[in-house]
C-alpha cells in the first residue's frame, strides 16, 4: 500500500526516490467540486518552498497548489490537464499534478500521515 | 452571527454545503455540485431559496397627491406610468451621482401599488434610503414583508412542475407577469435570474417549508445553490451587484440605459446620468469571453493588444453551458465593441480574450 503525505493545505505527496509526486487530497477534491482547468508549470522550473506550482479551478474556485519543499519540476501531468477526472486516482499512478526533484527529501518527514491528516481534518471542520 | 432564512434547517437536511453571502448563511451547492446543478436548470428545473432577498411594497396615493408612481419615478431612472398592473420591471436605484445603490424588480400590483425584490446585502442601506425619500408631509405607505419567504424555480420543466404539484397552469402566464393567489397568501412572477423559463414564488414563511418540500418531491426538480446561481446568471449577462455595478457605477456605464424611461428626467441623480446617456462614458461594462486557456475571475485586469491596461473583470467564471471561461467587466469605451481583442491577465500569464455581447448565450424565458 502506498504511503501518502498531507500539507495543511491539502496537497497530496508521494515520494519516490527523490521525487515528489505532488497532487491534491480527496477532502480538496470534494471541497472543489469538478474541476475545468489546471495550469501547469513549465518543465524545468525551481520552486521554492511554499511557492505556488500549478493552479487547480473548479467552477466554484482556483485553488494554489503550493510545493511543501524546495524542488524542480520535472514532470507535469499534461494528460489529466485535457482529462480532468483523473485528479481522482492515487498520486503514485495518474493523480498527480507535478513531480518535482526535491535536494532535501527528508524535509518532507515533517508532513502529516494518513492517520494525522484525518485527525487535521476533524480539527478544521 | 449569520442570519438565517426559513428553509435554512431543510437546506441543511439536504446536505447543502453552506457559506456566507450577504449576512446570511445560505446554500452554496448541494449534492450534484456546481456543474450538475448548473445543467439541471438548464435541461429540467431547479429550486432555489433566495428568502435572503428583500421584499418590500410602497403603496397608495396620499392628501397630498403624492403618488407611488411619482415616488419610483423619482428614486428610478424608469417610468411607471406605462406598465401595466400584475407586470413586473428590472430597474436600478440611483443616488445624486448617478450611481447605483441596487439594482431590483418593481411589480405594479395596483394602480398605486408597487411590490419590490430587493438585493439581500443591499436591504438595509435600501430601505432606509426608500423611507427618506417618502414625502413627509404624506402617507404613501411602506411595508417590509420580512417574514415572507422567496423561492425560485427555474428551468424548462418549470411550468409543468407548477401544475403538477400546485395544480396551478401558468403557461399562458407572459414573462414578468404575477399571478397572485385568492387569498394574497402566495404570489408567482414568471422571471427570474437564470435565463430559463420558471418562477419566483413568495410565500409567508409559515408556508414556505412545505412549499419547498411539495415542489422538491417532483422528479423534474433539484435543489440549487448560489454557486450554480451565480454561474447561470454569468451566461446570462445579468449584473451582480457589489461586483459588476455599484455606488460608482451609472446604469449608462453599466449598459442599463434601456431602463430608463423616455419621459423621466426628474429622478434622483438625473444630471448625471442624463449627461452620460447624451454625451456617452469614459468605461463600459462588456462581456469578456476567453480565447486562450485558463480561468479569469474578478479582479483581473483587461489589457489591450499592446499590454496597456484598459480595464478590469467585475465576474468571471467558468460557464458550464458555453464550456467556456467567460466573464464581465468595465473596460475603456473605446474597446467597448463586441469582437475587439484583449487580453486578460491571470497570475502574470496574458490570457487571449474577445469582448463579447452579453448575453453570452440565448435566453429560454417565456417570449412575450
Amino acid at each position: 500500500m502506498a504511503e501518502f503525505k498531507y500539507t495543511k493545505d491539502h496537497e497530496c505527496v508521494y515520494v519516490e526516490g527523490d521525487i515528489a509526486f505532488i497532487g491534491i487530497s480527496k477532502h480538496a477534491r470534494d471541497a472543489l467540486g469538478d474541476l475545468v482547468y489546471i495550469e501547469l508549470p513549465e518543465i524545468g522550473k525551481s520552486v521554492e518552498k511554499g511557492a505556488e506550482v500549478a493552479v487547480v479551478e473548479s467552477v466554484k474556485t482556483a485553488a494554489e497548489i503550493y510545493l511543501p519543499v524546495d524542488g524542480v519540476v520535472v514532470a507535469v501531468n499534461e494528460e489529466m490537464a485535457e482529462a480532468f477526472e483523473l485528479v481522482s486516482s492515487p498520486v503514485n499512478e495518474k493523480g498527480w499534478i507535478v513531480k518535482v526533484k526535491v535536494a532535501d527529501i527528508s524535509a518532507l518527514d515533517e508532513l502529516m500521515n494518513e492517520a494525522a491528516y484525518a485527525e487535521y481534518l476533524k480539527e478544521i471542520d | 452571527m449569520l442570519r438565517k432564512t426559513i428553509l435554512h434547517g431543510v437546506h441543511e437536511v439536504l446536505g447543502a454545503k453552506t457559506g456566507a453571502f450577504a449576512g446570511y448563511d445560505m446554500p452554496l451547492y448541494y449534492g450534484l455540485g456546481v456543474k450538475k446543478e448548473h445543467e439541471w436548470v438548464r435541461a429540467h428545473a431547479g429550486l432555489f431559496d433566495v428568502s435572503h432577498m428583500g421584499q418590500i411594497m410602497v403603496g397608495g396615493v396620499d392628501k397630498n397627491g403624492h403618488s407611488a408612481i411619482d415616488f419610483f419615478e423619482t428614486i428610478t431612472p424608469s417610468s411607471f406610468e406605462d406598465l401595466e398592473i400584475d407586470r413586473t420591471r428590472y430597474t436600478v436605484l440611483t443616488n445624486e451621482k448617478g450611481g447605483i445603490i441596487d439594482d431590483l424588480m418593481v411589480t405594479r400590483t395596483g394602480m398605486n401599488t408597487f411590490h419590490c425584490v430587493i438585493n439581500a446585502g443591499c436591504k438595509e442601506k435600501d430601505i432606509e434610503w426608500i423611507k427618506s425619500h417618502i414625502p413627509q408631509d404624506g402617507d404613501l405607505e411602506f411595508t417590509h414583508f420580512e417574514d415572507w419567504a422567496l423561492l425560485a424555480l427555474q428551468g424548462p420543466e418549470a411550468v409543468r412542475v407548477v401544475r403538477e404539484i400546485l395544480d396551478i397552469n401558468l403557461s399562458d402566464l407572459p414573462y414578468m407577469g404575477l399571478w397572485v393567489r385568492e387569498d394574497y397568501q402566495m404570489f408567482i412572477s414568471r422571471l427570474g435570474y437564470t435565463g430559463e423559463d420558471g418562477f419566483e414564488i413568495s410565500v409567508p414563511n409559515e408556508a414556505a417549508v412545505e412549499l419547498w418540500e411539495k415542489l422538491m418531491a417532483h422528479e423534474e426538480v433539484e435543489p440549487i445553490g448560489l454557486a450554480a446561481r451565480d454561474s447561470l446568471r454569468l451566461e446570462m449577462g445579468y449584473c451582480l451587484y457589489g461586483h459588476d455595478i455599484d455606488d460608482t457605477t451609472s446604469p449608462v456605464e453599466a449598459g442599463l440605459a434601456w431602463v430608463i424611461g423616455k419621459e423621466n428626467t426628474g429622478f434622483i441623480g438625473a444630471d448625471v446620468v442624463l449627461e452620460h446617456m447624451h454625451h456617452g462614458v469614459a468605461r463600459k461594462r462588456v462581456g469578456v469571453h476567453l480565447l486562450g486557456k485558463g480561468i479569469a475571475r474578478e479582479g483581473a485586469p483587461i489589457l489591450d493588444g499592446q499590454g496597456l491596461e484598459i480595464g478590469t473583470l467585475t465576474s468571471g467564471g467558468y460557464a458550464p453551458s458555453l464550456e467556456a471561461a467567460i466573464g464581465q467587466g468595465y473596460v475603456l469605451a473605446e474597446y467597448a465593441k463586441p469582437g475587439t481583442d484583449i487580453f486578460v491577465n491571470v497570475r502574470k500569464r496574458k490570457i487571449a480574450a474577445k469582448v463579447s455581447r452579453m448575453p453570452f448565450m440565448d435566453a429560454h424565458t417565456k417570449k412575450g
